[in-house]
């Protein structure tokens, strides 16, 4: 339960935090870090308005969604603390419910049968799409690497090896789970969520449409997200086996570097165009086979 | 004996269809396909539950040989498989066939009727049959009554050659097995599956495997031997394409089953040679049905890559035992044979309500649709269901059956050498993007189709399918939820199924922690209905204490926006097309803008692509013999005097030859 409990804290601050950075980068006085929630609980307040032309899945889908991250959070580890639930092969779970809350927030993006969201809606499943390869690849390296199946084991196993390599790994494994971090919550470079409404090209032109509660859960889900994966790279970075409030306090700072990461790359980077994108994923997955190779050598199977 | 003969009669009393009047003849068919159902059903479940092997002697007058008919685990759960789809199907037919009552005549529904029972029980037989001769028969039947079936609408010239060049390429395929088939006679004396073993111990198994191969994967639907699918399953009635597509193409993967329970040698690259085939599959029907705006060709295409992720379960299964790496050969065939069972749910689901939608908008072009959740509620939400299920997302079946799959992989991968671990990474690859690219397209699928505002009149009007052709859908949904969220329970059997068919039962335990792990997701699954209800009972609450008004949807300051404006499949497919414009060879027809055009005009535009294998592997050759013929035809003059001349030169030649001792 630890776990799910850091998460959520944890996503209580992040979007605030890369909020702060970003306007400090830039030179603005800027909101403070609990702005988000304070916009959320807003959101809470207030009431709906549906568009005439969306129906019944427009209304359910933001509900699904935020239930699937939620369910995707209980199969992550966190230190030396098992997670809610551990299985083999809980990363295929974790993956595909998460593409299941994506599913219902694409089809619902859909049923208002808005233009804008439709493109919001092709472009947020073509990328993910594009993506998760490179997901699987990277935990079929973590498998091979560690003879385990499940993220609790995977990374019970993981800082075991005392190969030089492991560190060039580590590295690359943190790179590529930013890299699915980002593309996931359409972030720069792959989508700017701060840009005018129209003007954002993937997850915010989806969610155009949804007020209140539902825009309510719909952002709680996203803020969970980026917890989840800086928890994923807590797990890759930090050994196990350590005393468990230094592990908290790295688990904090770990996530609030991540945070920073984000905050540093939307500031000083542009998007890419759409029409690149494609490719700039695709290298991803590259790199997550780039990753594969450094695994047989370190294994002496490539020799 | 008293089975037997009560099942002899009943194949009898099929042709009592064609005598009985009205709604009789529905009902007496639906009466022996019950019959037919119970009795196969009652076996199959003896066999599966007692781990005995049920055989049966039929001694026909007519046949010299007795013919045995015997039903081990892989029949028993092939017939099993059948008897879910097959009367669900038949009870929607009842409501889809009411559109034909005025045009078509009595003799026509005996016809269709008739072949219904014809193809189900030629589908029983094909998996109880060990002989060859009579394998071929039962195969042959199945092949001409699924002809007749696709037919029902002959009067459309189209549909008529669609059904002949169906009728070809089956016996094709046939051709393949029976000269498999013959082959292994001449070996062994003995024209039978059961010879096979035998004759796989002392031959090279690659090319007699490949020959069944290329005959049942031609039924399966494995590329490049699919092109008959994307043809017969639009054209056929809805009912039909959802039983040829969830279950007949089946009877292509038990027989590849039966091959590889027979293997001796040369495993190794028969897995590898499946295995490949199989991904291919798995990505081009995928890649293939994304950019396909035919309702019904777009689940053909879904078709083949779902038997492509079988066919991955299977290929792995056989390379795991050439590696000696048992749970993977469990996993691999158990998650395979589940999700042959998995298919057939879900795609019979798929089809009964394209064919709903057809029924109520007269159309199959997803371009001309939407909206339709509004119309149609439940027919939205059952294709939602089906939908959720193929993409394999949990807490449905779907998953199951491809986390079997992925976990034999990822479980293989730390003890693998180096090319083991690239085939596996890759096989994991293919998969998994077969999964994105399948979320891709049921999203764009059940999004255009149901979702927004019509995009033609005809969707427009449309109306709810009759309450008895959504019942009877509610049996298959039935199944699809209770093998996503109680898993272990359909699993142990197949996994127990699967070890004893390939030899593996002292490995049985080494998998159990699969179940263990089935038994976690089930949990998991339930938590998250749990979850989900709790946020929508709160959301409901939460709502009835607020304001909630409907307003325009947001059409950034444009106001006078319609139906027109939405995302069309195509548009929708767009960057995807543009990322696999290689492999599809999409093509667009439209008249580009002139310069110093003012006010322009009505203009069309239309996109296509075309099927890179129909073409090279079919149309092409096909087109070339013909050619080729036409050419050799000058001799055809219609003159008798150059016959008798073509037969004098023909004895002349024959007597030159033996005069010379050359024949």
């Amino acid at each position: 339960m630890a776990v799910i409990i850091l998460i959520i804290i944890t996503a209580l601050f992040f979007p605030g935090i890369i909020l702060r950075i970003k306007s400090i980068a830039s030179g603005r006085k800027g909101p403070g870090v609990l702005q988000p929630m304070k916009e959320i609980a807003i959101l809470f307040r207030k009431g709906s308005v549906f568009g005439d032309t969306s129906g019944i899945i427009f209304r359910i889908s933001p509900a699904i969604s935020l239930s699937a991250v939620v369910c995707a959070m209980m199969v992550l580890p966190f230190g030396n603390l098992k997670a809610v639930i551990s299985f083999e092969g809980d990363f295929i779970f974790f993956s595909y419910i998460l593409a299941l809350g994506k599913f219902f927030s694409i089809i619902g993006a859909l049923d208002t049968g808005s233009s804008f969201e439709g493109m919001g809606a092709n472009r947020e499943t073509f990328f993910s799409m594009l993506i998760e390869p490179a997901f699987f690849i990277l935990l079929a390296t973590f498998a091979m690497f560690t003879g385990h199946t499940s993220f609790s084991d995977i990374f019970a196993g993981f800082h075991i090896s005392s190969d030089h390599f492991i560190l060039i790994y580590s590295i690359l494994a943190v790179y590529i789970i930013i890299q699915i971090a980002v593309v996931e919550n359409s972030r720069v470079p792959v989508d700017d969520p701060k840009t005018h409404l129209e003007l954002t090209m993937i997850h915010e032109v989806m969610i155009l449409d949804n007020s209140g509660f539902d825009k309510a859960l719909i952002h709680i889900g996203s803020y969970l997200k980026f917890a989840v994966f800086g928890t994923l790279l807590y797990n890759v970075v930090v050994p196990a086996g350590i005393n468990t409030i230094l592990q908290i306090a790295l688990f904090f700072s770990i996530q609030f570097v991540f945070a920073l990461t984000i905050g540093l790359v939307e500031s000083f980077r542009a998007r890419n165009k759409m029409n690149k994108n494609p490719k700039f994923i695709l290298t991803i997955s590259a790199v997550a086979w780039i990753a594969f190779v450094l695994i047989l050598i370190m294994t002496n199977k490539l020799t | 004996m008293l089975i037997t003969g009560v099942f002899i009669l009943l194949t009898l009393f099929s042709f009592i269809v064609f005598i009985v009047r009205g709604s009789l003849k529905y009902f007496l068919s639906l009466f022996i396909l019950s019959a037919g159902i119970i009795i196969t059903s009652v076996w199959s479940l003896s066999v599966l539950s007692d781990n005995k092997t049920v055989e049966l002697t039929l001694q026909l007058p007519v046949l010299q040989h007795s013919l045995s008919l015997v039903i081990d685990r892989i029949s028993a759960f092939f017939i099993l498989v059948v008897n879910i789809t097959v009367p669900v199907g038949f009870l929607y037919a009842r409501g889809y066939l009411k559109q034909y009552s005025k045009t078509k005549t009595p003799l026509h529904f005996s016809i269709h009727y008739f072949s219904y029972i014809w193809l189900y029980l030629s589908m029983i037989l094909v998996v109880m049959i060990r002989n060859g001769v009579a394998f071929l028969i039962a195969w042959e039947m199945m092949a001409v009554s699924s002809f007749l079936l696709v037919i029902f609408d002959a009067e459309d010239r189209l549909i008529m050659k669609t059904g002949i060049s169906y009728l070809i390429q089956m016996h094709v395929g046939m051709f393949f097995i029976l000269v498999a088939f013959l082959i292994v006679e001449k070996e062994s004396g003995l024209m039978s599956f059961d010879a096979l073993p035998e004759y796989f111990s002392k031959h090279s198994n690659i090319i007699l495997f490949l020959l069944f191969f290329i005959g049942f994967g031609i039924k399966a639907g494995f590329v490049p031997m699919h092109t008959w699918l994307p043809r017969a399953h639009p054209a056929a009635p809805s009912h039909v394409s959802g039983i040829m597509s969830g279950v007949m193409i089946k009877m292509g993967i038990y027989g590849i089953v039966r091959i590889l329970i027979s293997l001796q040698n040369d495993l190794l690259p028969i897995g590898l040679i499946i295995l490949g085939v199989s991904v291919i599959s798995a990505l081009y029907g995928v890649m293939m049905a994304i950019v396909q705006h035919d309702l019904k060709q777009l689940l053909a295409y879904h078709s083949i890559e779902n038997i492509g992720i079988i066919g991955i379960g299977l290929g792995l299964g056989i390379i795991g035992i050439a590696e000696g790496n048992h749970v993977l050969s469990i996993l691999g065939f158990s998650g395979g044979l589940l999700h042959v069972l998995n298919h057939s749910l879900f795609k019979s689901l798929l089809f009964f309500n394209a064919g709903s939608v057809y029924l109520a908008t007269h159309t199959r072009n997803i371009e001309e649709l939407g909206g339709l959740m509004k119309k149609m509620p439940w027919t939205a939400a059952l294709f939602l269901t089906g939908s959720l299920a193929i993409c394999g997302l949990p807490p449905f079946n779907g998953f199951i059956s491809e986390y079997l799959i992925a976990i034999g992989m990822f479980k293989s991968l730390s003890a693998a050498d180096l090319n083991q671990a690239i085939v596996l990474l890759s096989a994991i690859t293919g998969l998994i993007l077969t999964g994105g690219l399948a979320v891709f397209c049921f999203t764009k699928a059940f999004g255009i189709v149901f979702l927004g505002q019509p995009r033609s009149e005809k969707a427009s009007f449309a109306h709810e399918a009759d309450t008895i052709m959504i019942l009877p859908e509610l049996i298959t949904i039935i199944f699809i939820l209770l093998i996503g969220l109680a898993s272990p329970l359909f699993v142990r059997p197949v996994i127990d199924m699967a070890a004893a068919a390939f030899n593996l039962t002292d490995s049985v335990p080494a998998s159990a922690t699969s179940l263990i792990s089935l038994s976690h997701i089930s949990i998991l699954s339930g938590i998250f209905v749990v979850i989900v209800t709790l946020l929508l009972v709160y959301r409901y609450f939460h709502l009835q204490r607020r304001i909630v008004t409907t307003g325009s949807v947001w059409g950034c300051g444009y106001t006078a926006s319609s139906p027109k404006q939405q995302y069309t499949a195509t548009s929708y497919a767009y960057n995807y097309n543009h990322l696999a414009k290689p492999l599809l060879g999409t093509q667009k027809i439209m008249e580009e803008m002139e310069e110093g055009e003012i006010f322009p005009g009505e203009r069309d535009f239309k996109s296509f692509s075309e099927d890179v294998f129909r073409t090279r592997v079919i149309d092409i050759p096909v087109d070339r013999i013909s050619g080729l013929l036409k050419k050799i035809a000058v001799m055809q003059t219609g003159e008798i005097r150059h016959y008798i001349l073509y037969a004098f030169v023909f004895i002349l030649l024959v007597l030159l030859l033996t005069f010379f001792n050359l024949i």
